[in-house]
């Protein structure tokens, strides 16, 4: 317990030491929500009705970009190697990784939801949903990005393949999360939805630090 | 259906009908054909080999 | 390993070497290849010509049997990647890793096959080359998973890392498909527009069914046809500084 808890504080200090990994996703969060209403036109209806669904692509395409920060520096200076042959757990580590990993990217995405849902127009009764489908989907998406960056961490050009692997499977993600906050937007009932987030969250919690563990024993070797 | 030319035509069909039989065909048989090109090369190359190091 | 008996054990660890493999996947070859044949023609003749015409949709509705076996096949063939990956990494049987990777591309094709007919049929359907209808969605996700595992197997240069990376992402992949599909299902009935409903479930004729089953079964023999011959080459490829492929380069001189 006490490795994993010192993990998670020494990629906290790590990441605080390089701000630029916490800022960077952050503004690209902000930048493609920008984008959005540059495409498609400033019109405030339609801009409404996407709100939800450009939100939260922005955030999947946002974690995504972040996720090769979570095993890069240490598959490069070796201390991935000193994890293996550590005598604690190796799901254990990974699990405090990913948690490091989410308090770097997904909690700043928190905090900057609001500023966008104003942005985009979303109705205020909507701000409650958004917030607590980010703090249910955001960690899933570090936990099902760890699987596919352990997958690629050996390879010098995991970029490309590593989107190949990961958004198929951020659809359930995108679905429920978009759906809820479109429908608290309309003040309908989202129980459905946040009771079936809190089931993927759990069941990813459990399940995604197995074969995440698995592949980087692979990579390594 | 009673003749040739009316099988073809599918009732007006025929078009959806043929070009997805046809591309699923096709998809099939190279999925059958690429398999066996590239044995009969491996094993082209491998022979070389073989006799190179004779 | 005692609960099993002795014959599946033996033959399980005849099969699981790679000559054994080879020879007994020649050997199956012709017979294979016969079945898929007799099935394919009886499907087809069936199917395009004995069977009835549907009252509602006409004739186009005959993509259904290469549509929906294609459909089945790009699942069914999803999982039996998962079964290999997972019998690979549990008792690190070589030639699981080859079956799954060979069924990739296979699998693949089935899902593009089933992609290409589905616009094909909702295209006088419809009256639109593409809709987002639940099946046709999960079947384009299901070959981003394909491609996905291509790829991964493609970059990673050893391949016998390569094999067990996939053989992991095969089963996280597998265990993501039946929340993908019901998501995506979930998705739809919100928001439906009022044709998609003319694709859902007809009402199936005996005589329509009956094709439809014939040429699911003939693909699973093509499956296994052409899984064998991507098989043989990897293999080949993997196994090209042993003893029993330099005796078959000598046979064949």
């Amino acid at each position: 317990m006490s490795a994993f808890f010192a993990v998670i504080r020494r990629d906290l200090i790590l990441a605080f030491r390089r701000r630029a990994e916490i800022a960077n996703p952050l503004f690209f969060f902000i930048l493609v929500v920008t984008l959005f209403p540059l495409g498609v036109g400033a019109n405030p209806k339609l801009l409404q009705t996407m709100a939800p669904g450009i939100i939260w692509v922005s955030a999947l395409l946002a974690v995504m970009l972040s996720l090769d920060s979570l095993f890069r520096s240490d598959f490069d200076d070796g201390s991935l190697e000193q994890m293996l042959l550590s005598p604690h757990p190796l799901t254990v580590l990974v699990m405090g990784k990913i948690i490091a990993h989410w308090l770097v990217t997904g909690l700043p995405l928190l905090v900057v939801a609001p500023l966008l849902a104003i942005f985009l127009g979303l109705p205020e009764q909507a701000l409650g949903t958004l917030l607590i489908t980010l703090v249910l989907a955001t960690p899933v998406l570090s936990l099902i990005g760890a699987i596919g960056v352990s997958l690629t961490v050996g390879l010098r050009r995991g970029g490309m393949i590593i989107s190949l692997l990961v958004l198929p499977l951020y659809v359930p993600v995108l679905i429920f999360a978009s759906n809820a906050v479109e429908m608290a937007g309309n003040g309908l009932a989202v129980d459905a939805q946040l009771n079936i987030l809190t089931a993927i969250f759990f069941m990813s919690a459990v399940l995604a630090p197995l074969p995440a563990a698995a592949a980087l024993r692979m990579s390594v070797n | 259906m009673n003749s040739f030319a009316e099988f073809l035509a599918m009732g007006g069909y025929g078009f959806y009908v043929w070009t997805s039989y046809g591309i699923g065909f096709v998809v099939l048989l190279l999925n059958i054909l690429i398999p066996i090109y590239q044995r009969k090369q491996l094993l082209r190359e491998l022979a070389l080999k073989q006799k190179r190091a004779k | 390993m005692s609960i099993i008996p002795a014959p599946i054990v033996r033959f399980y660890h005849k099969t699981a070497s790679p000559p054994y493999f080879y020879n007994l996947s020649n050997k199956l070859m012709p017979w294979l290849s016969c079945i898929f044949l007799m099935l394919l023609g009886y499907g087809l003749y069936s199917g395009l010509y004995l069977a009835p015409t549907d009252y509602q949709q006409g004739d186009s509705y005959r993509i259904i049997y290469l549509h929906v076996p294609a459909a089945w096949m790009s699942l069914f063939i999803y999982v039996l990647m998962a079964v290999a990956g997972a019998i690979s990494l549990i008792w690190r049987m070589k030639i699981a890793d080859v079956v799954l990777i060979s069924s990739a591309p296979i699998g693949a094709s089935f899902t593009f096959i089933a992609l290409v007919t589905g616009s094909l049929w909702g295209k006088p359907m419809w009256g639109a080359w593409w809709v987002w209808d639940a099946r046709l969605t999960s079947e384009l996700i299901l070959l981003f998973l394909y491609l996905g595992v291509i790829s991964l197997y493609g970059a990673i240069e050893d391949k016998r890392t390569a094999s067990k990376a996939v053989a992991i992402l095969a089963l996280v992949g597998v265990v993501n498909i039946p929340i993908i599909h019901y998501s995506v299902q979930w998705w739809n009935t919100l928001h439906q527009g009022p044709t998609v409903s003319k694709m859902g479930k007809p009402s199936i004729h005996i005589d329509m069914l009956i094709p439809l089953l014939v040429m699911a079964v003939a693909f699973k023999f093509y499956y296994a046809i052409a899984m064998l011959q991507a098989a043989k080459v990897e293999i080949l490829r993997r196994e090209q500084n042993t003893q029993w492929v330099k005796k078959l380069l000598e046979q064949k001189q």
